[in-house]
């Protein structure tokens, strides 16, 4: 491995690392507020068409970004009858760990997916790549 | 802007879907043949930290909501076609892992995300980035303004898609997104921005679309640092 490899996977394993300290400790206080689609949705009134429709694959692993198992209790209340109610919602841990887990799974797919196409190149030319990455 | 099930119609859901697999296939023909030593860990990078940003909601006006999409940074490092194999990455890991936009309207979210926001966005920035002059400030701007319309498009796109199914009017539907939107795409802008220019910092060889510097004015400030 020469410099200049070492040196590019010097910068993929920072920027790796600055993601997943994102996924890990920005994340679970980012805005719950609903975003512009749903924002749009409730305010022209068409929200309850998915909230009424059952979804076509229920076997997500991580459901909503909340880690599976990590509820806490808490109290809040109710926006329109201010009725004060105990609910279930995931922790912040719930959050940093639902984004650690699929800020690693993408990144191990992507270099997956790359390595296997980039092996299907090497049978098609196998000199037309290396005058390629001289070149650059 | 990942459309859950129950807001498109049959149609626009197999359209859509279609186009999205067409496109999806030709970017990965593509990617046989743009594959390199260096873009195969930025692949990754980029795929891991587009899931990481997009878990970032930042606040809006009146209690909304905006994340980044990821479909400019991506392409502007990793060419359209690699770019848009990202973004669908991304997608399909979100709507199959996190019950993140709807799996039968994965087809519509990819051709939204990873195409409009992606690959035609990315024609829009070397648009830009033909028409301004040659330096490192215009290519920033252009990195910049694509961003924010990035954002606009696949938007709009998302809009008329809801017209089609009859979810709701055109007139209705697309002046509410392109507005919410249009402060969404700030956030799109200025994060885009600031990682294409540490990048260009740190390794400009790894900024794929910093191609003139063996053709014009970029040369004589990339060659010292790389």
């Amino acid at each position: 491995m020469d410099a200049r490899h070492k040196s590019l996977y010097v910068f993929i394993l920072a920027g790796l690392a600055f993601s997943v300290a994102l996924a890990l400790i920005v994340s679970p206080f980012a805005s719950s507020s609903p975003d512009g689609l749903e924002k749009v949705a409730e305010d022209k009134g068409f929200i309850e068409k998915a909230e009424e429709t059952e979804p076509a694959w229920n076997s997500a692993p991580i459901p909503d970004y909340a880690f599976p198992g990590l509820t806490e209790k808490v109290t809040v209340e109710d926006e329109k009858t201010g009725e004060v109610v105990e609910e279930e919602k995931p922790t912040r841990l719930a959050t940093a760990l639902a984004g650690l887990t699929g800020t690693a799974a993408v990144f191990v797919m992507g270099w997956g997916l790359a390595l296997l196409l980039k092996a299907g190149k090497k049978e098609d030319a196998g000199e037309a790549g290396l005058q390629a990455s001289s070149g650059a | 802007m990942h459309i859950p099930d129950g807001f498109l119609n049959a149609g626009t859901s197999a359209v859509t879907g279609a186009v999205s697999v067409g496109a999806v296939g030709y970017g990965l023909y593509r990617a046989r043949k743009e594959l390199d030593e260096k873009r195969v860990p930025l692949l990754a990078l980029c795929a891991a930290f587009v899931f990481a940003a997009q878990m970032l909601n930042f606040p809006v006006a009146g209690g909304t909501s905006g994340h980044f999409l990821g479909g400019v940074l991506a392409a502007v490092l990793l060419g359209p076609w690699l770019g848009s194999l990202v973004i669908a990455l991304v997608l399909l890991v979100q709507a199959l892992g996190f019950a993140d936009g709807g799996v039968t309207a994965l087809g519509a979210n990819v051709f939204n995300m990873a195409l409009v926001g992606t690959v035609l966005s990315y024609f829009v920035f070397a648009g830009f980035k033909a028409l301004l002059p040659r330096n490192r400030a215009s290519f920033l701007g252009a990195v910049a303004a694509a961003s924010w319309l990035s954002v606009m498009l696949a938007s709009g796109a998302c809009a008329v898609e809801l017209a089609v199914s009859g979810t709701s009017p055109l007139g209705v539907a697309l002046p509410a997104m392109l507005g919410v939107h249009a402060i969404i795409g700030i956030g799109e802008a200025l994060i885009t921005t600031a990682v294409v220019a540490v990048v260009l910092q740190v390794r400009p060889d790894l900024v794929g679309s910093w191609d003139l510097a063996s053709s014009g004015g970029y040369a004589l400030e990339t060659t010292g640092v790389s």
